[in-house]
């Protein structure tokens, strides 16, 4: 049993990343594909990158998306951060159980109940003090704030629990205000948390079609929004271009970041 | 006396006379969090103003556009749909004399007892989202217990590529499965070229077709949690166990998988609770017959503009979820204070 165990757990492995990236790669191939039928291959083209370049209202619901996304991940980083905080140092205080329900719950929570509360939220706040008038982008950020400040509490909140206290101790002990050891100590040795917390929430905000449909007015469409519409209306080459040049992005960004921190490692190993 | 530092602070329930009434112990309840105790810290001469603020800040912020939407949806499962901007019925209204009335309207929770296609809905739901949570436990575990057992330094690379999907668009992810499933797809037009069919699976449009693409969206958040925890465990249990002579088979069995628990549970918890309510998924790649609650409350506000029969599909949702995630809280605070007792 012993010599065929590496075996078969790499067979597993293979499986399984196949499993995740076949679905993937078939849409890039075939994002080059001449033929608008996905499943014929009618030689190499680009002419739906052409199209999707000129492609309007896609263009202007990115721009929406990305904005949206910006704000969401400096708000949710913030009030993560905050949140962590709370969970990973003030220790037990009243309130605690409420607080970490508040917190895990929109990890799980569907998104549709999520969407209809927070639409239902908004339309009787309008009527009680008329705000907000419209709903549009500034509805789907506080939206997008409220579900991925849990995912960036959890991140930061798991960084600062593995931290060593001891340090912020010290620097309390000699005098120094909490706020200015948050700043000059904490935040240095979470960057990384608070790096990955950002492109986290940055990532949920721009991936969300179903809080945003709920919770978005007429005329603010998110790119999901408009991806969904022209999905459903069948299968589009132009959706394969806009994927591949998604899964560009994130293999870029991700093989920059795992290259800075081999990086970072390597220094560290260095200095001891 | 020296207060001791800010952040061990004992913090012990606010001071106050021995019996409140009940309208004073709740207004300290309310006004207690947390300056009640900041109050107190000022006396003593612990600064802790910074700390409430701290706390509620964040508090706040999802008690007004978490906690309280709730309360929102059930006001509003309760009143009536009319044609009207909002359009549902008020719950409260002035009559004449000066008379408030309260109307509650239960007729959207009976038409969920009466109508079957909500049972069939919820029941399917369930049913689907049960299933696919054990389908990616049955992948997950062995890709998570693959990785923690690979060479270090190819652990932090098969991560990146778990995350990796997750990254790219959710929407296009399940787009991707249209292309693959449907009739003259790329699936069928393999099985048809190996000689395997003869005419094309009716793929697309099932419940198979939504299985595959809830195991296929949230593969990712069940191998993480039991990776966390399998990479965790300690080593030296599983020698010991060697050593006296214990098979492998044998001590996966009676080690590993009971340690791993609070991972398996996490990661199901974090499958099967979306499942239970996902839209998007049986609404690309399910079909007329695939009832599931989500997309059955998406028609009622969408297509229906029926607000409180939706806000009722919604409350009657979350009751069914709610054992489950309490359930996944208290496994989500376990691992966080083995994680504080790790430090210490």
């Amino acid at each position: 049993m012993r010599h065929w165990r590496p075996f078969l757990l790499f067979t597993v492995l293979a499986f399984g990343y196949a499993f995740l990236y076949l679905p993937i790669m078939s849409l890039i191939v075939y994002s080059f594909n001449e033929s608008r039928l996905v499943t014929v291959w009618a030689g190499f083209s680009t002419k739906w990158y052409g199209e999707l370049v000129h492609n309007d209202q896609i263009l202007s619901a990115a721009s929406l998306s990305l904005q949206i996304a910006v704000l969401n991940a400096t708000g949710a980083v913030i009030l993560g951060t905050l949140a962590g905080l709370v969970l990973a140092r003030f220790g037990r205080f009243r309130g605690r159980t409420a607080f970490t329900t508040l917190i895990t719950a929109p990890l799980v929570m569907p998104e549709v109940i999520i969407g209809l509360s927070l639409l239902l939220m908004f339309v009787a706040m309008e009527n009680v003090i008329g705000w907000p008038a419209t709903r549009g982008m500034s509805t789907i950020v506080i939206a997008h704030l409220t579900f991925s400040t849990a995912y960036v509490t959890v991140v930061i909140q798991s960084r600062l629990s593995q931290m060593d206290v001891s340090i912020e101790e010290a620097a309390l002990d000699l005098g120094a205000k909490p706020a200015k050891v948050f700043f000059v100590i904490t935040v240095p040795v979470i960057a990384p948390a608070l790096v990955a917390g950002w492109l986290l929430a940055f990532t949920l905000s721009l991936d969300d079609l179903v809080v945003a449909s709920f919770v978005s007015g007429p005329g603010a469409s998110t790119l999901p929004m408009v991806v969904y519409s022209s999905v459903r209306l069948g299968v589009s080459p132009q959706i394969n271009a806009l994927a591949t040049i998604i899964v560009g992005f994130v293999t870029v960004a991700i093989l920059i970041a795992g290259y800075l921190m081999h990086r970072q490692e390597k220094q560290r190993l260095k200095m001891q | 006396m020296t207060p001791p530092p800010a952040h061990t602070a004992p913090l012990s329930p606010p001071p106050g006379p021995s019996s409140p009434t009940l309208i004073g112990y709740l207004w300290r309840w309310l006004l207690g969090f947390p300056f009640v105790v900041r109050v107190r810290g000022l006396a003593m001469g612990t600064v802790s103003w910074g700390r409430a603020l701290v706390t509620a800040v964040p508090f706040l912020w999802l008690l007004l556009f978490f906690g309280l939407p709730f309360l929102v949806v059930l006001k509003i499962s309760f009143s009536q749909a009319v044609l009207a901007q909002p359009p549902y019925t008020p719950l409260f209204s002035w009559a004449e004399d000066g008379i408030m009335e309260l109307r509650i309207n239960f007729q959207n929770y009976l038409l969920l007892v009466q109508d079957s296609l909500y049972w069939v809905a919820y029941l399917n739901s369930l049913r689907i989202a049960a299933i696919a949570t054990v389908c990616c436990l049955l992948l997950g575990y062995p890709m998570a217990y693959a990785i923690s057992k690979a060479k270090a330094e190819f652990r932090v690379p098969l991560l990146m590529l778990i995350i990796l999907p997750f990254w790219t668009s959710f929407l296009i992810r399940v787009y991707a499965w249209i292309g693959i499933l449907k009739n003259n797809g790329l699936l069928n037009n393999f099985l048809l070229w190996l000689g395997v069919i003869d005419e094309p699976l009716p793929l697309m449009h099932t419940d198979f077709s939504v299985l595959i693409g809830i195991v296929y969206s949230y593969l990712p958040f069940m191998v993480l949690p039991l990776y966390a925890t399998l990479s965790r465990m300690d080593e030296s249990l599983l020698e010991a166990a060697a050593d006296l002579g214990c098979r492998p088979g044998k001590a996966f069995l009676t080690i590993t998988l009971p340690l791993s628990m609070p991972g398996v549970i996490a990661g199901s918890m974090l499958v099967f609770i979306p499942s239970v309510g996902e839209f998007v998924i049986p609404d690309l790649l399910g079909g007329p017959n695939t009832l599931m609650i989500g997309k059955v409350l998406w028609t009622e506000f969408f297509s229906n503009k029926d607000w409180p029969v939706a806000s009722a599909v919604a409350v009657a949702t979350l009751l069914l979820l709610v054992v489950p995630i309490v359930r996944f809280q208290k496994a989500q605070e376990e691992t966080t204070r083995k994680a504080e007792e790790g430090r210490t």
